[in-house]
């Protein structure tokens, strides 16, 4: 049973000893009068979703009967990208260098600032780097290593920036504007009672969701990374944000772009889109989304942004349609356009021309500074 | 002790709900292992009326707690009753009964009022604990409901720890809208409800309407099924499928064939499709055409 108990988290089932004793209690207790009637059993119990339901008679009948089923791979984590760095950047200010690493980064710091939560000083905006060159400049003319991973650098913390202030907003209920009974029945009973000392309450503003879906393909491959690392920064450790990439198909990355090791993000991403930096099919993509992801994450709060350049291999009426789907489910709707940049860009690409209808903010995103800019669509919703 | 689910399935049956093989095994360990049970599938599978089912055949009470977001413990355990401690507070004013006195007498079972989950842990025989669309409520509620669910005991300050005089059985519905927590996933055991069958479903169409014709109840059951595997942005339920049945009686309709049902048909088709695009995708000759396959 054990080995069993393996095989299923090998295949992504979240069990655990205390899953194991449950079943085998179960199995010793009582009697299943045949196999398909204890495979039943078991696939409650150990069950967590929809999808591991229906794997779980293939993988019950792989391991007991030997079914020939091969195993799902695991994406290993791939030595040859493990970079020689062993211990996090942060370290390097405190310790000495390492032996025989070559260190690229310059950590670059204004004279006497101090690092507050996730690269914001304590005025809250982004610490004034000396790079601001580096924020203006169009991103697609970046060429040389050093500038390319500085820049990826500064778009992650931006959207580490911009997150832990968008996920702050709870104020406090000293000034409310209903009065909390409970609250102020206890804090009277020293007085017998008598409402003297009012304590009120409020209405949580609750978070914002943000759904995030960027255009890998070729026409975007030089904006890509930047932005890839932009939605990482923005999507780190929050529960209520989503990412999805697309090219001519689409594909959850959230819990990709979460991992903490970033060469193992990178080969799972690199398995996930194959494709990477081909055509664009919007619309399907979109569609997509639309069927089989919105339901789940877009409620009334949810901010969309759609980071693509509009140029679409579907027709332009399947893109007003998917569209007019997705404004339907979420708040707002948010296109970020690395071509508005651009000098002398009108959006003439009709795909592009029939889609601005159906957004809100309609913005630049070719440099830093322009990601930097979209805070101020975000806050205000 | 045997596993058995059969009996479970009888029992529901007699209580009006066809449950298949799966769904009868996961409330017969519910039952057996004291373990809150997980429902998911679509809107309008029957993931409720199990509950309502399962109490029907239990014989005992179904206590119901509707989730929606922002939903807060206190609405699900317990809450004084405000108002009437401060009346009582006000009518003693003149007793000259000594603070603690009041204090003890205002924080007394008298003065509570019950929710749900307090109720639940309250019965002398185990009830049933339904606890709808658990995915609407945010994850802090998430977690709370975890501890109850593992506990069973409430601890109210004014009155000391409430311990369970019967587990209840529990049972959670969610129709897919956020992800649930791993740790509620752990606990629960877990059953996905799918649309049924055709056996199934005229099964349940005989069950609840006991005097529908025969002939008329295949074709309602088939148009349904065929239905269901169109391009629609709601697939239609049981519940559905079972009021069109009604309306289609009432409509005085005996087969779906013919020329002369077609305009009360197209009518009652209200009852099957709830969005203004699925009923502009179903005209006349789209639904004549699905009619035609119906044998």
């Amino acid at each position: 049973m054990t080995g069993f108990m393996a095989h299923l988290r090998h295949n992504g089932f979240a069990v655990g000893p205390c899953e194991t004793e449950l079943v085998l209690s179960t199995l010793a207790a009582n009697e299943f009068p045949n196999v398909s009637v204890a495979r039943l059993g078991l696939k409650t119990m150990l069950s967590g979703d929809r999808v591991q339901w229906s794997r779980f008679d293939e993988l019950f009948d792989a391991y007991w009967f030997k079914r020939g089923l091969r195993l799902a791979e695991r994406a290993p984590a791939k030595d040859s990208f493990r970079s020689h760095r062993t211990r996090p950047e942060l370290w390097d200010k405190v310790l000495p260098p390492e032996e025989g690493s070559a260190s690229p980064s310059r950590i670059e710091r204004g004279p006497g600032e101090a690092e507050g939560p996730d690269g914001t000083s304590g005025s809250g905006r982004l610490i004034a780097s000396t790079q601001d060159a580096l924020m203006r400049t169009d991103l697609r003319t970046l060429v040389s290593p050093e500038d390319v991973a500085e820049a990826e650098r500064i778009a992650e913390r931006l959207a580490r920036a911009m997150r832990y202030r968008l996920s702050r907003r709870r104020m406090p209920a000293c000034r409310g504007d209903t009065i909390d009974l409970r609250r102020t029945i206890r804090r009277n009973l020293s007085r017998g009672g008598e409402p003297i000392e009012l304590r009120r309450k409020h209405r949580p503003e609750r978070p914002v969701r943000l759904v995030v879906l960027l255009d890998v393909s070729g026409s975007m491959k030089v904006y890509s990374r930047y932005f890839l690392s932009f939605v990482r920064g923005l999507i780190g450790q929050w529960l209520q944000a989503d990412a999805f990439l697309f090219h001519t198909r689409l594909v959850r990355v959230t819990d990709v772009l979460r991992e903490r090791d970033a060469s193992r993000a990178m080969g799972r991403l690199s398995l996930i889109t194959e494709g990477f930096g081909g055509g664009t099919r919007i619309a399907a993509s979109l569609k997509h989304f639309n069927d089989r992801y919105a339901k789940e994450a877009l409620n009334s709060r949810s901010v969309v942004i759609v980071m693509s350049d509009g140029y679409d291999t579907d027709p332009t009426e399947a893109l007003t349609v998917e569209l007019q789907r997705l404004k339907g489910r979420a708040r707002r709707l948010v296109w970020l356009n690395p071509l508005l940049g651009w000098k002398d860009y009108a959006p003439v690409a009709r795909a592009m021309a029939a889609a601005l209808d159906h957004i809100d903010c309609f913005a630049a995103a070719h440099s830093l500074a322009s990601l930097a800019a979209l805070e101020e669509e975000f806050v205000r919703l | 002790m045997t596993f058995d689910y059969k009996p479970v399935q009888r029992d529901l049956a007699a209580a009006g709900y066809i449950a298949d093989d799966a769904l009868a095994m996961a409330l017969c360990l519910t039952i057996g292992l004291r373990r809150p049970l997980l429902l998911e599938g679509e809107a309008g599978v029957g993931k409720t009326d199990v509950a309502k089912a399962l109490a029907a055949a239990l014989k005992t009470r179904l206590i119901r707690l509707q989730c929606y977001e922002g939903l807060d413990a206190n609405a699900t355990i317990y809450e004084w009753n405000y108002q009437r401690q401060l009346l009582a507070i006000r009518a003693h004013e003149r007793d000259a009964m000594p603070s603690d006195a009041i204090e003890r007498h205002i924080f007394s079972e008298d003065y509570l009022l019950r929710r749900p989950l307090l109720e639940a842990i309250s019965q002398p025989l185990s009830p049933v604990l339904l606890i709808d669309e658990i995915d609407r409520a945010d994850e802090e509620f998430e977690a709370y409901l975890l501890e109850i669910l593992s506990d069973f005991q409430i601890s109210i300050p004014e009155l000391g720890t409430i311990a369970a005089r019967s587990i209840p059985h529990v049972i959670l519905t969610s129709n897919g809208t956020r992800t649930l927590s791993d740790a509620l996933r752990r606990r629960c055991l877990y059953s996905y409800v799918d649309f049924p069958d055709e056996t199934k479903e005229l099964a349940i169409l005989h069950a609840r309407l006991p005097n529908i014709d025969r002939r008329l109840a295949r074709q309602i059951v088939r148009f349904v099924q065929m239905l269901r595997r169109e391009e629609l942005e709601k697939k239609p339920g049981i519940a559905e499928t079972l009021d069109w049945a009604s309306s289609l009686i009432g409509l005085d309709v005996r087969s779906i064939h013919g020329d002369a049902t077609a305009a009360a048909i197209q009518a009652s088709l209200i009852c099957l499709l709830k969005t203004e695009a699925d009923l502009k995708s179903m005209p006349r000759e789209v639904t004549a055409r699905l009619i035609d396959k119906v044998a």
